[in-house]
């Protein structure tokens, strides 16, 4: 077998008409974003593992208390939520409790929409939807806490 | 196919040979838009390494198999691939270890493709350029202040010992290419390039530390590290790379705190 010179390839490439370059999608462009030189993502990594352990008790006490201690879940009624609320020290466990939460799993989902999406554009508006959904929750949740009436009609 | 190969003599004694099927990811741009998986049966002895089944292919089977090799005894870092899903040396894998030989037959197909989340350029060879670019962005060199001494800059054993284990790179991109993270969108540094910052960032000679850790405090620096360990596991030369990109994040954490 001899070296085809004649450029009669089946896709019809040669040395006369060669292949199209493939332009490395992974190379470091002009639209590259630049360097931002904060401390942003170290903060964000400690944020996860400090708040992470929090959790675990934080967590862990609150599901004993509502669902498995003194009668199961069958006791939860509006009197008993009102009745913790009564205290401040369960107010500030459920707030605490609530922004460690919503923060720790929004910056979760943030770092999988970075390693998962394909797109700049998919990857900004999940971002977008889940910092919407975020600050929604906790602004709602912050305020039920502070505002609850337990004589609501 | 279309490049001529050696004829060669068989040789007379082959009954230490045994039957192994080599699968191949084939691309060839000039060809086909497409890639394909091949299959050669070699007979081959299992003491062999995989190189050498690549090369029994190139000059006696298909000219036209095309792959990296320098030194072919796992120095020069240019024959990384993924053989059986994993990125190994293929001069540094032998066919006993992986073909699981009965009875002469290797009963397990040897499964060969480039690495991964890099531009496939043709069969197994892919475009490095954006590899080495994560990799000058680390400023792989001696950085100093003030004058040069008029003899060799001194450092003790211990100090030396810090970053032996990453002074080993060969820069072969088993490691970075077998990251998760990298695959994505390849922004991500890598572990090659951390690991090359690493060993300039420990070195009780270089003054040039800060600067790295300030690439690596980015977006695509050390914090996207999932500690998946694909990369460890990958290191033809054994070096702990999860390891010491957990040293660069630590640095990165004693800087401010």
């Amino acid at each position: 077998m001899a070296i085809d010179t004649n450029g009669s390839s089946p896709s019809g490439y040669g040395p006369d008409h060669p292949a199209p370059v493939i332009e490395p999608p992974r190379a470091r462009t002009r639209r590259t974003p630049r360097t931002t030189r904060t401390n942003f993502e170290m903060y964000g990594w400690l944020f996860m593992r400090v708040s992470g352990i929090l959790l675990v008790v934080l967590v862990i006490t609150h599901l004993m208390i509502q669902l498995v201690l003194d009668g199961g879940v069958s006791k939860v009624s509006f009197a008993f939520v009102a009745g913790r609320w009564a205290s401040p020290f369960w107010q500030a466990w459920d707030l605490i409790m609530l922004w460690l939460a919503m923060l720790h799993g929004g910056l979760g989902l943030r770092t999988i929409i970075n390693d998962y999406a394909q797109r700049d554009g998919t990857r900004f508006w999940l971002k977008m939807l889940l910092y919407t959904a975020t600050v929604f929750t906790v602004l709602l949740g912050t305020l039920v806490i502070f505002t609850f009436d337990p004589n609501i009609s | 196919m279309a490049t001529p190969t050696l004829e060669k003599q068989p040789a007379a004694d082959t009954g230490h040979l045994v039957t192994v099927t080599f699968r191949i990811r084939r691309f060839d741009p000039e060809r086909s838009a497409d890639a394909y998986w091949q299959d050669f049966e070699l007979r081959i002895d299992p003491k062999e390494r995989v190189l050498d089944g690549l090369h029994q292919i190139k000059w006696e089977h298909d000219g036209s198999l095309t792959f990296r090799r320098s030194c072919a005894h796992g120095i020069c870092g240019s024959d990384a691939m993924r053989i059986n899903g994993k990125n190994r040396l293929a001069c540094k894998v032998l066919i006993k270890d992986i073909a699981d030989v009965k009875d002469g037959v290797g009963t397990k197909p040897v499964v060969i493709e480039a690495m991964k989340g890099m531009t496939v350029l043709k069969d197994l060879i892919v475009d490095m350029d954006p590899f080495f670019q994560a990799y000058r962005d680390m400023m792989p060199f001696l950085i100093t202040s003030g004058n040069e001494p008029t003899r060799e800059r001194r450092q003790s054993p211990r100090d030396r010992e810090r970053f032996d284990d990453t002074t080993k790179c060969i820069l072969c991109a088993a490691c970075t290419s077998s990251c998760p993270v990298f695959w994505n969108d390849g922004q991500y540094f890598g572990p090659a390039a951390i690991v090359n910052a690493h060993r300039f960032i420990f070195d009780s000679r270089d003054e040039g530390g800060e600067q790295r850790l300030e690439i690596l405090n980015d977006r695509d620096g050390v914090w996207r590290c999932r500690t998946i360990f694909n990369c460890t596991d990958a290191c033809p030369r054994g070096i702990q790379v999860t390891k010491a990109i957990q040293e660069v994040k630590q640095a990165l954490i004693t800087r401010r705190f």
